[in-house]
């Protein structure tokens, strides 16, 4: 009895024990996994935000090409100062022979003085050059600019020499290292060759284009890669990227790195880097084996065709606007518009061929707005394609080219037109982008190159026997990645992209058994301490500060939606509706419904007071009170096609642009628009900003004025 | 015919939800996603399974070839909102579970008990979760897990984000 029951007992509670540490621990996990669940769900959203405000961004230049087809079609001057004006915006800047780019861009006249404390270059490169630069630029300091001339006539010199197409053999140098896109990211490169090893006859590398843009570095790491080029010309490999493009520098940040950097001499060093850009080789080949492109392939890439053209002839490379007539003008007439061609009433009409020569930009010497308008279409037509390639996406029809589709050619000699099949091979592998579904389609989205889906990728490495692809231009979360069945890998090496915290770089090595081995990094110490919770949270915020921007920039659509959906004009709508509004405005596809809460704050019984919801999202934007709210809207909305016009505008890459063109501008734009713009309402808007000199604006100091200059938070 | 109205209205709102969530982890974007991520959206869509309850309902849509497809999980996932199902565990009952394994009741669970629970008893944590919770949840210092501080963390992060209202 006694003993009995106890052990009984002992055994009744030591049972109930572990069957409770058995619940609690099933109570505990579910708890957990809960947790870490909703974390997931948060860091896709946060990376969805990312892709789709990235991506939209792209399409702005649609609608710079709207502006420009609208200042073409419709707009007539009322001036000439106008006409000189809208002028100066179509017709590009020069173009340079070959001699002349050499006289052009000479550094020997340039003197390195005394006081210059940074790395000094001499030709032939050596491998202690290579390290005293990546010491200097350890340093931070500058490469004179003398040097950096010197480098970029080097570079242009050795790579003229090589084939569209690079040959890597991994019998000689036993493994290949590969690196994706780069960004302007220097932390990157140096934590590559950190861990990896400097290049050097025992370490091969090939650097897979987008070198620079949108990160500040772009410059060091440019002449960093240019310099190892021509110390190991045989091991060190660089393919073009759809960002190794003027046009698309003067978007995405490198043609202003390299103006505040090189004050004196920058407009030489861009002019140089432009040309260098194109003589870039377009692939490089491992074993005959794997292809190493920067974009991807459509199913029209021709390898043949790829190693026979002239690259160097694509100095910008991408869309052309379609041409209906067939019929060629041998040239393009004197500027007084006399063109045989007719032109039909939208202002399209028979492609003249492009003129060569320097444009002197004058316009016709007449008040008659209507000739003005006629040569205005007819002498520039050429060069608008120049902008509207920037963001065209005309619809399916076949498109036709008809000359030539490159601005600034380099030789007046040269048969100047290209056939259409040979730039859209460049295009395609510059700027396509792998899908998973079958098939092959235009690329709308980037508005260059196609989507191509396994069966392409299939038919062409079958086709040429390769064995897969590798490609960059897409950001991955963890610095690669595989599609197309292991057939496609992408490998991007710039990480924290977005935001620190948001991604991995990585870079794969290949031995000649061609299996491929990563290596993953991030550039930062302090992402590495936070705790996954914390990365999140950070990446989350900005991504989130991104978006209430975006929304900031739609206020008045935004309004007229809500509007839509409250008849009663009550105020409120319901959070569902908000969800379908904010949607159908912004069509970022996003999940609203999820991100809600991070959205908006407060609610009450489900609806939402959209009108101080909306001042709410201004508040905080921090807008200037006195200029008009729609204005700054307008503003907010277009700054990146705004800032792109401004560059164009100012040939001479001073940073400075005249009041009057400010405001002529800002005229253009805002009837294009449909804003009413009081004379009244320019001018506040210009007083808020500070004139340097003469009624010049320092449109980066105009800007970032308005908060437009994006600091990324430290 | 009021209350068809606003159930139906509820209804429209509660699949909009799920598909959205659906969504973000449809890769291929065909309205497909692996099963094994189900788990996944169940959770982010407010509700506490335990993983048996998760297999039981991805018994009932996985594809042969383990997918599911958008309308399936849509069927079943608006029946369990609707339900209420899968309600949250209250923080003092999540408090209780630790403290019972908190044998001497100090407040804190050293390392080895916290890994010998959780990786060998109940719905066990494979040795990833594990690693990922200790990172958090430790104190480097102790190796003791003081599991208030922890719960209240969590808790705090949790609310910040997608409050779930039907």
């Amino acid at each position: 009895m006694g003993s009995g029951s106890s052990v009984n007992v002992n055994y009744k509670y030591s049972l109930q024990k572990s069957e409770n540490a058995f619940k609690a621990a099933v109570l505990i996990q579910q708890w957990y996994r809960r947790h870490v669940a909703r974390l997931e769900m948060r860091r896709r959203c946060t990376w969805r935000i990312f892709q789709s405000i990235e991506y939209s961004c792209e399409q702005d230049q649609i609608k710079l090409h709207n502006f420009f087809s609208y200042l073409m079609d419709q707009f007539t001057p009322s001036s000439s100062k106008e006409r000189d004006f809208i002028s100066r915006m179509f017709i590009s800047g020069e173009s340079y022979k070959e001699a002349e780019l050499e006289k052009y861009c000479d550094y020997e006249s340039i003197e390195v003085p005394d006081s210059y404390t940074g790395p000094h270059l001499s030709f032939p490169l050596l491998p202690d050059h290579a390290t005293a630069l990546l010491e200097a630029f350890q340093q931070k300091q500058q490469l004179h600019a003398r040097y950096v001339l010197n480098l970029l006539h080097e570079t242009r010199k050795h790579l003229k020499q090589l084939p569209n197409i690079s040959h890597v053999s991994t019998c000689y140098s036993e493994e290949v290292t590969v690196c994706g896109d780069l960004h302007g990211q220097l932390d990157d490169l140096f934590l590559i060759f950190y861990k990896n090893g400097l290049p050097s006859p025992s370490k091969s590398y090939v650097f897979n284009g987008d070198f620079v843009d949108r990160g500040k570095q772009s410059l060091e790491i440019l002449v960093i890669l240019f310099t190892f080029l021509l110390i190991y010309p045989k091991e060190v490999h660089l393919n073009r990227g759809n960002h190794e493009d003027h046009m698309v520098n003067l978007r995405y940040g490198f043609t202003k790195e390299v103006m505040q950097k090189y004050k004196v001499h920058g407009k030489k060093i861009l002019r140089m880097f432009q040309n260098v850009f194109c003589w870039l080789p377009l692939a490089t080949l491992i074993d005959q084996k794997v292809l190493i492109i920067h974009g991807g392939i459509s199913d029209t890439t021709d390898l043949e065709m790829l190693e026979k053209i002239q690259r160097d002839k694509f100095i910008s490379v991408l869309r052309l606007k379609k041409r209906k007539e067939s019929s060629r003008k041998p040239q393009i007439e004197a500027v007084n518009g006399e063109s045989e061609a007719g032109t039909d009433a939208a202002g399209n009409e028979a492609a003249p061929r492009l003129s060569l020569q320097p444009q002197s930009a004058q316009a016709p010497n007449t008040a008659n707005r209507l000739e003005f308008s006629r040569w205005l279409r007819q002498t520039v037509q050429e060069q608008i394609d120049t902008c509207r390639r920037l963001m065209d996406i005309s619809e399916s029809e076949p498109e036709e080219l008809t000359y030539s589709s490159v601005v600034s050619l380099k030789d007046v000699d040269e048969p100047c037109w290209t056939r259409q099949e040979e730039w859209k091979q460049v295009l395609d592998i510059l700027w396509s982008d792998p899908m998973p579904q079958e098939g092959c389609r235009e690329n709308k989205v980037r508005g260059g190159g196609c989507y191509f889906g396994p069966d392409v990728t299939e038919k062409f490495l079958d086709k040429y026997s390769l064995q897969f692809l590798i490609r960059s231009h897409e950001c991955k979360q963890e610095g690669y990645e595989f599609c197309h069945n292991r057939k496609v890998l992408t490998i991007f090496s710039a990480s924290n992209y977005y935001e620190i915290g948001s991604n991995r770089g990585a870079y794969v090595k290949l031995g000649p058994d061609l299996i491929p081995h990563f290596v993953q990094y991030q550039a930062n110490k302090t992402a590495h301490m936070l705790t996954m919770t914390q990365r999140i949270s950070r990446v989350e915020e900005s991504a989130f500060r991104a978006l209430r921007e975006k929304l900031f920039a739609h206020t008045s659509a935004l309004i007229t939606a809500f509007r839509s959906y409250d008849g009663d004009n009550t105020g409120k709508i319901t959070l569902s509706n908000w969800a379908t509004a904010v949607e159908s405005v912004l069509r970022l596809g996003l999940p609203w419904r999820m991100l809600r809460p991070q959205l908006v704050r407060s609610t009450e019984d489900g609806m939402l007071e959209y009108k101080s919801w909306l001042d709410d999202l201004a508040m905080e934007q921090r807008s200037q009170e006195h200029i008009q709210s729609s204005l700054l809207e307008v503003i907010y909305r277009n700054r990146s096609n705004l800032e792109t016009i401004f560059r164009i505008i100012d040939r001479d890459h001073s940073g400075l642009i005249s009041f009057e063109e400010f405001q002529q501008t800002w005229k253009l734009f805002s009837s294009h628009m449909n804003i009413e713009l009081t004379d009244d309402g320019i001018n506040d808007l210009v007083r808020s900003i500070d004139f340097n000199k003469d009624g010049n604006i320092d449109f980066n100091e105009f800007l970032e004025a308005f908060r437009l200059v994006k600091q990324r938070p430290s | 015919m009021l209350t068809f109205y606003l159930r139906d209205g509820l209804i429209a709102e509660i699949e909009k939800k799920i598909t959205e969530a659906f969504e973000v982890f449809d890769r291929e974007s065909n309205k497909t996603v692996d099963g094994r991520e189900i788990g996944c959206i169940i959770r982010s869509l407010g509700c506490f399974p335990n993983e048996a309850e998760v297999q039981e309902l991805l018994a009932k849509i996985e594809e042969p070839d383990g997918f599911v497809h958008l309308e399936n999980f849509l069927r079943v996932m608006t029946e369990v909102l609707l339900d209420r199902r899968f309600q949250p565990i209250p923080e003092d009952v999540i408090l209780h579970a630790f403290e019972a394994l908190d044998e001497n009741k100090c407040g804190y669970i050293t390392k080895e008990d916290l890994v010998k629970h959780l990786t060998e008893e109940g719905e066990r944590f494979t040795q990833e979760e594990m690693e990922d919770m200790l990172v958090v949840a430790l104190d480097p210092e102790t190796n003791t897990l003081h599991y208030r501080d922890y719960r209240t963390k969590l808790v705090v992060d949790e609310t910040k984000i997608f409050p779930f209202n039907v």
